[in-house]
C-alpha cells in the first residue's frame, strides 16, 4: 500500500431508512478507517436525517444502526460536516442531532464535537479539497 | 491515468451499470489503466451468471465477463453486499452452507478494503450510481 495519505470524503445524501445506502456507506467508513487515511463525512440533503437523535426503527422492523455513529470517534473518524441549509430546509437544528464526540489525544484527550456545521458554500470548498469522494 | 470504478446500482434497473461499462471500455481503448472495478450495493447483481436477459437486449453480465477476460480486469464484488443479496462463489457457498454458487466469470468476491485500497492506489476513483 502506498504510504501517502489521501483525503477521503463520504457524501451522505439520503435518509437513513428507505434504502440501504446510508447503512452500507457507514460500513465502508468503518472498514476504511483501518487504512490510516484522512477521512471526513458530509451530511446534506436528506442525509442530515441520518444523525437524528432518538431514532426508533421498531415500527419498520429494520436495523437501527444510528448508535454506530457514536463509535466513529473511536475509529478516528472525527470530522462530520453537516450542511446548515439542509438542516434549515427540513426544519431541523443542531439540537435535533446526536451529540457526537471524539477524544483528542494531542490535547490531553479533551472531548470535542465531531459535528461541524458548515454552509453549502463552505461544504463545496471542502469537497473540492478531497482526493477521493464517495457518494452514497 | 490509473482509474478505479465503483458500480453502485444493479443491472437493467439502472443505467449506472451501463455507463460504468461504457466508461471502463472507453478508458481501456484510450490506453488508460483500470486498477479495479468494485461492485457495491445492488451493483453486486452485475456478477451473477444466472442472469438471462431477452435475446434482443444487451447481456450486461456477459459483457463484463468478456471485458475482464480481454483486459485482465480485476472485478471485485463486495462480500458483505453480496451475502445480503445472494451472490455466491465456491468459498462463500461452503462457508455459509449453501447448495449453489452463481458468481459469473471474471468476478471475485472480496472485502470493502479492496474499495479503499483502489482509492489509495488509483489516480481517480469514478463512482457510478444514483
Amino acid at each position: 500500500m502506498s504510504e501517502d495519505i489521501k483525503k477521503f470524503m463520504y457524501l451522505n445524501r439520503r435518509a437513513p431508512h428507505g434504502t440501504i445506502y446510508a447503512w452500507e456507506s457507514l460500513e465502508v467508513v468503518l472498514i476504511g478507517a483501518a487504512f490510516d487515511q484522512d477521512v471526513s463525512l458530509a451530511f446534506f440533503d436528506d442525509g442530515v436525517y441520518q444523525l437524528l437523535k432518538s431514532q426508533d426503527t421498531s415500527g419498520i422492523e429494520t436495523k437501527n444502526f444510528s448508535p454506530t455513529y457514536s463509535a466513529l470517534g473511536d475509529y478516528d473518524v472525527t470530522k462530520l460536516y453537516v450542511e446548515q441549509e439542509s438542516l434549515e430546509e427540513r426544519g431541523l437544528t443542531l439540537d435535533d442531532l446526536m451529540d457526537l464526540k471524539w477524544e483528542d489525544e494531542d490535547d490531553d484527550w479533551a472531548e470535542k464535537d465531531s459535528i461541524r456545521l458548515v454552509s453549502r458554500a463552505e461544504l463545496t470548498d471542502i469537497i473540492e479539497q478531497q482526493d477521493i469522494v464517495f457518494s452514497f | 491515468m490509473k482509474f478505479s470504478i465503483q458500480v453502485n446500482e444493479g443491472p437493467y434497473q439502472h443505467q449506472a451499470t451501463d455507463s460504468a461499462y461504457q466508461f471502463t471500455k472507453a478508458a481501456l481503448e484510450k490506453g488508460h489503466e483500470i486498477y479495479r472495478v468494485f461492485f457495491y450495493h445492488d451493483g453486486v447483481n452485475n456478477g451473477t451468471k444466472l442472469t438471462t436477459p431477452p435475446q434482443d437486449d444487451r447481456n450486461i453480465v456477459n459483457r463484463w465477463s468478456e471485458l475482464a477476460k480481454e483486459h485482465d480486469l480485476d472485478m471485485v464484488v463486495c462480500v458483505a453486499a453480496a451475502q445480503r443479496r445472494g451472490i455466491v462463489d465456491e468459498g462463500e457457498m461452503q462457508r455459509n452452507g449453501k447448495d449453489a454458487e452463481n458468481i459469473a466469470d471474471g468476478f471475485r468476491i472480496s472485502g470493502l478494503g479492496q474499495l479503499i485500497e483502489a482509492g489509495v492506489q488509483s489516480d481517480r476513483l469514478v463512482v457510478f450510481g444514483d
